[in-house]
């Protein structure tokens, strides 16, 4: 029905007419939300994508409001800190918002990497997807690491002093490297100086244009869905999914709930516990960097606990550092190693969801692990989880095959 | 100080029941600070302790007298009059008047800033550590603490805790080696103030110190409850939104 119209959406009807003639806005708006089809049958599983790119906006906004108050300064980076805590109003927000923005972002993204594993969204036609997915995994891991240190408390030095001499067991070229990083012979000013500029610039342009790439890839060959079958196969005259509907407005609103509950418990982190008991913001960062004092126990935030699991679990440092290395790695070939017939698992059998719930188990001790000191039993265990983590991947060509699966429907189901 | 409030019955009950078991060792259980950042009257009173007591000695470098006045609910002049004893103006940060040179010279090491130690070591570890100091002959400055063994902080507030003794058990392993543990502490000599009345001075100082490692805390849990009451409405609605737009697909 058409609607007589008012002189203020005349002209916005105008100025939009006068862009798309310039611009493409029409014809994008439609490919990517208003005509983007998605499967009706999205569960709570599709809201972490979209609120990883919450996350990540949350993440780019605290983050300039806080530049322009940090000094990336050895000498005062700590007390810059602490004057956005204090006096700069409402800086103690902002600095929470982006310090539990990083713990909610690995959260987002683990969640969001699960509900790949669970529904095969990885099994073509959506391999890059998944490797532009697990090139974000590692950007932002080197994003948090870098940010971690900016505070310049005792983790922050102790942390990055580990880390980095990891790339020391590497032969021959070792050594220089470690120093090629730092930027000196040890971490200093220079090393926080580089950090800073990585942090703020290198590494979120980096983010984004792999989340764009991400995103394209997902736009062309469409969403998986919890059934894990092709909605493309049956189309109406007009060439519309049957079972997929417009993104914008069903997904938008949609995800606005998922918003909603994911703003809920963010907002309670940030003002009744933004340390999360130390697991957010250890005590010991509240300490000033002090190169002449190693704090007691050195330990990454949780998101990174699985892997520094592993490294400690191999007496080698070069081995460790290259299964740690190879634990990310071998993800990149999730889509090659999967050989089931079916995508999701609601249609494989036994041998799958019993290999997958291990698999959790492992990544959720191993985690734990990462984060305890390390005594004899600890190390015996972290040996076993980290067999079973490659175990998982390395043998899944062998099981996924042989599992025996049930019959796929032709439409989604819900 | 203007406002001393009366001391809370609640308190005086809760310091009742709490308890002061001490036990020596590297990992000594903690007793509970129960601060409550809600009660102006215990941080103001323990500000007024830490001035007098704590910043002989101790900075805290990121804390300025300006912050204090405005989150303390004081004026400029109440903070002027009462709290700044080291002749600072009201914008600057409460630093100490021991030069850090003195302090090397005089405890081996200067005194650590106190900006944000009760988040670096915890309130309770603070509650605890300074009820648990005793007589030690044996340490430079005659001083030893159950807590934080070994280290060069004199018991500052012993005229009002009184001076507490060590009390040793000897104690034998199962390979037959015995020695003497230190089991507890006694007062030995009284101080000005009862052992209630210490623990809650104690308190008051440890509430503050809680105040001064993270001024915001005082505002950002009362309106938290206010972001997390919109943040409820806006699901709710949000949740209605999504209903009526998908009558269309279900």
């Amino acid at each position: 029905m058409k609607q007589p119209q008012g002189p203020i959406m005349r002209t916005a009807t105008g100025l939009l007419h006068w862009t798309d003639q310039r611009l493409p806005v029409i014809s994008f708006w439609n490919k990517h939300l208003g005509e983007y089809w998605a499967p009706k049958n999205f569960n709570m599983w599709y809201f972490f994508g979209s609120l990883a790119l919450l996350v990540l906006v949350n993440q780019l906004l605290t983050g300039i409001w806080l530049t322009m108050h940090y000094k990336p300064d050895a000498n005062e980076a700590f007390a810059s800190v602490e004057y956005i805590m204090r006096d700069v109003p409402w800086g103690w927000l902002v600095r929470y918002m982006h310090s539990t923005g990083a713990s909610a972002f690995f959260v987002v993204v683990y969640l969001h990497m699960f509900r790949a594993l669970i529904y095969g969204s990885y099994r073509a036609p959506r391999e890059l997807i998944w490797i532009f997915g697990m090139l974000i995994f590692l950007v932002l891991m080197a994003e948090a690491f870098m940010g971690y240190v900016l505070p310049w408390g005792q983790m922050s030095y102790w942390g990055a002093q580990v880390i980095i001499s990891l790339f020391g067991a590497i032969p021959v070229i070792g050594e220089g490297l470690t120093e090629w990083i730092r930027g000196d012979y040890l971490v200093s000013d220079a090393t926080l100086n580089r950090f800073f500029a990585l942090h703020v610039v290198a590494l979120p342009l980096a983010l984004v244009a792999l989340v764009v790439l991400h995103l394209a890839a997902l736009h062309e060959v469409g969403s998986n869905n919890p059934d894990g079958v092709d909605i493309k196969k049956h189309k109406d005259e007009k060439g519309k999914p049957l079972d997929g509907i417009a993104f914008h407005p069903y997904y938008t609103v949609k995800d606005l709930v998922g918003v909603g509950f994911f703003g809920l418990i963010f907002a309670f982190i940030i003002f009744f516990a933004p340390e999360m008991g130390g697991w957010f913001l250890e005590h010991d960062n509240f300490v000033p960097a002090n190169p002449l004092v190693t704090p007691e126990h050195i330990k990454p935030v949780w998101y990174f606990t699985p892997y520094y699991a592993m490294l400690r679990a191999i007496p080698d440092k070069l081995f460790g550092v290259i299964v740690m290395g190879a634990a990310v790695v071998i993800l990149f070939f999730l889509p090659w190693l999967d050989r089931s017939k079916v995508r999701s698992i609601r249609y494989k059998g036994w041998i799958s969801k019993t290999m997958l719930a291990l698999f959790v188990v492992s990544f959720l001790i191993l985690g734990w692990l990462g984060a305890q000191s390390g005594s004899t039993t600890q190390t015996l265990m972290a040996r076993i989880f980290t067999v079973f983590y490659f175990a998982f991947f390395l043998t899944m060509p062998w099981w996924s095959a042989i599992d025996k699966t049930k019959p796929v429907p032709e439409r989604v189901t819900e | 100080m203007k406002r001393i409030a009366p001391r809370s019955t609640l308190t005086a009950v809760l310091l009742l029941i709490s308890g002061t078991a001490l036990a020596a060792g590297a990992k000594v259980p903690l007793d509970q600070a129960q601060t409550d950042l809600g009660n102006m009257a215990s941080i103001q009173r323990g500000a007024a302790l830490y001035v007098n007591y704590c910043q002989g000695c101790h900075s805290a470098e990121y804390m300025l007298y300006s912050r204090l006045a405005e989150d303390l609910e004081l004026t400029e002049e109440q903070v002027e009059r009462n709290l700044i004893l080291t002749g600072a103006k009201i914008g600057e940060p409460m630093v100490s008047t021991m030069d850090p040179a003195d302090a090397t010279v005089w405890f081996g090491a200067p005194a650590p800033d106190l900006s944000v130690i009760a988040r670096s070591r915890g309130v309770d570890w603070l509650y605890t550590y300074l009820r648990s100091f005793y007589v030690d002959p044996n340490r430079p400055i005659g001083w030893n603490n159950t807590v934080l063994a070994n280290a060069s902080m004199p018991h500052v507030l012993w005229q009002l805790q009184g001076i507490q003794e060590p009390v040793f058990e000897t104690q034998t392993d199962e390979t037959g080696v015995s020695k003497e543990v230190l089991v507890d502490l006694k007062l030995a000599t009284p101080g000005a103030q009862t052992e209630a009345e210490y623990d809650r001075t104690i308190r008051d100082l440890v509430t503050y110190l809680e105040y001064q490692s993270e001024p915001a805390k005082l505002k950002r849990e009362s309106m938290g409850v206010w972001v997390l009451l919109y943040l409820a409405l806006f699901t709710f609605l949000a949740y209605l939104l999504k209903l009526e737009f998908w009558r269309d697909v279900h």
